[in-house]
């Protein structure tokens, strides 16, 4: 006990925190219907904790202590709303709640699953905008303070407070129903789930070198907040898929910039810098959502191209014939302009440069991607492969001068030499 | 990185220990930091190489190792945020006694500029071939 006590520092809390609070505010939500309300009693409750822990020692199960606090202001507060409204249902449901048998440890954790899962589609519910979803996501799902949001997104912290009350807010304005939606509306708010913990993942994954630590840590914050999301919601192939997408890349991250921050792209990265346990993980998390037996969607799709790549020991010896499928596949369900481009570098993998070519060649006469750079970038690879340089270089060249990042430019330019300089 | 210590050799593991342990298993499975984990065999049936720093072929002996009270194991790979946050979940382990270590797992950049471009050098991407 003694030592339990000596850790009694808010470093520990806040840790402690962070660990627990998701719980905390998904339990009192379901009491007080209103997550803001919800958040402001577990904050209470972290308050208490900071005042008395040092003192007393953190007692043996933090999360309980902390549930059971702020279920208690919980009560006090409906109490106070049932007098001056007559609320009298409203104290009847929280006494309920407050009164289940503590016992019943399977079914509290059910609970606790469907409280959490309720919480995640209230912080992502469309009446949102997705700054605020995101927002109120990590800071809710992810027990991160205001001030660490907005170093990761490069904000001032008024601008992340403010967006969290207004997000608040709009919740309780709008009157959503703090629970998990069922039927058609499933896959809809599933969706909305999914593009918030992809995006934050993307926020960390497309930070630089010079970036302030947190940012990149935003990758890991949507890891986790995707592997809790496949423990509440294990039927739902999408849910895997975007675990197993989230898994494989990260297992690139210090592969794919070199040492003064430059992009490296997947065929020239060092594939024995790419963590293998995290690739493991990504493709466990695949065989999970396969072993479901449902269609699956694009983030399926995704990760199976990025599984092909990961399992592949170099650009050469990769399945370029599964690639190009499952990007067809990938155009069915989620087609684009991008995808399609990619399509065709994977054809020209598989098939040869020519194939490759008249595939690139229906995207520029589509003219979808007149101001993308990677258009005459891929088509200036396919020409060089089929020999025909003069026309190359030409491509490497204009895709040299539309591109915006430097680096990249001077890359292009050096193909270009190249192709020049061949004989 | 969390070790387990324990001083226990031969016998195994209670029924209601190992309950304990899938349920702490499944509390991190759940709140998304667990990466992997495994036991290990007990150290009887281990082996040590002992490396005399003479480039001569290490002395290998099997156990058990009498001299040593506490043997690792098992590890779980944890991610998390902190090293306070690591404390935390490792101190709801349901060991019944014995030690936990708690390391940070090294990274490229966690070294001296010097051992990290020797890491890279010897890491260096093989010749890459853009046209055929």
């Amino acid at each position: 006990m003694a030592a339990r006590q000596a850790q009694g520092t808010s470093g520990q809390i806040d840790a402690i925190w962070r660990i627990e609070s998701a719980r905390v505010i998904a339990t009192v939500a379901r009491m007080v219907r209103d997550v803001g309300v919800a958040e402001d009693l577990a904050q209470d409750a972290i308050v208490v904790a900071l005042q008395r822990w040092p003192s007393t020692g953190i007692p043996p199960n933090p999360g309980a202590w902390l549930t059971e606090t702020a279920k208690h202001r919980a009560i006090d507060l409906m109490r106070r709303n049932a007098t001056l409204q007559g609320k009298y249902e409203q104290i009847a449901h929280a006494i309920g709640v407050a009164g289940q048998a503590p016992d019943l440890e399977a079914e509290l954790d059910d609970q606790i699953g469907d409280d959490l899962l309720s919480l995640v589609f209230t912080c992502c519910h469309p009446v949102l905008s997705m700054e605020a979803r995101v927002a109120l996501t990590l800071r809710m799902l992810g027990g991160l303070k205001t001030p660490e949001i907005a170093r990761a997104f490069l904000l001032p912290d008024a601008t992340v407070g403010q967006r969290i009350s207004r997000a608040k807010r709009a919740l309780a304005t709008a009157d959503v129903p703090f629970e998990v939606p069922s039927g058609p509306e499933l896959q809809a708010r599933l969706a909305s789930v999914l593009e918030v913990v992809y995006l934050i993942f993307n926020e960390g994954y497309s930070a630089t070198a010079g970036d302030d630590w947190m940012r990149p840590a935003l990758t890991e914050e949507a890891l986790r907040l995707g592997r809790i999301l496949a423990g509440l919601a294990p039927d739902e192939p999408e849910v895997h898929g975007l675990v197993a997408l989230m898994e494989i890349q990260a297992s690139r991250q210090t592969a794919r910039t070199g040492p003064e921050g430059e992009a490296i792209l997947l065929a020239s990265q060092d594939r024995r810098r790419w963590d293998r346990l995290l690739i493991r993980r990504g493709l466990a998390a695949l065989e999970r959502a396969e072993s479901l037996g449902r269609p699956v969607g694009p983030y399926y799709l995704q990760a199976a191209i990025a599984a092909c790549h990961a399992q592949a020991p170099t650009t050469e010896d990769t399945d370029w014939v599964r690639i190009a499928a499952l990007y067809e596949a990938l155009a069915r369900v989620a087609g684009s302009p991008v995808v399609e481009l990619n399509r065709a570098v994977a054809i020209g993998m598989a098939f040869g440069p020519e194939l490759g070519l008249e595939a690139v060649d229906a995207l520029d006469a589509d003219g979808a991607l007149d101001d993308y750079h990677l258009l005459p970038s891929v088509r200036g690879d396919l020409l060089a492969r089929l020999g025909r340089l003069t026309e190359a270089r030409q491509e490497f060249e204009r895709a040299a001068s539309m591109t915006h990042n430097n680096r990249e430019r001077e890359l292009l330019l050096g193909r270009a030499a190249q192709c020049a300089g061949a004989p | 990185m969390l070790f387990v210590y324990s001083g226990e050799t031969g016998e195994g593991p209670t029924l209601e220990r190992v309950e304990a342990m899938n349920r702490y298993n499944e509390e991190l499975s759940k709140a998304g930091v667990l990466l992997a984990l495994d036991g290990l065999h007990p150290p009887s049936t281990g082996t040590r190489l002992t490396f005399s720093g003479s480039g001569d072929r290490p002395t290998v002996t099997d156990g058990p190792f009498t001299e040593a009270k506490e043997f690792v194991g098992g590890y779980w790979v944890i991610q998390a945020r902190s090293k306070e946050e690591a404390i935390e979940l490792a101190s709801r382990a349901p060991l019944g006694a014995g030690a936990i270590e708690v390391r940070q797992i090294a990274e490229g950049s966690d070294y001296p500029p010097e051992i990290e471009q020797a890491a890279k050098l010897s890491q260096d991407p093989p010749e890459q071939t853009f046209a055929e």
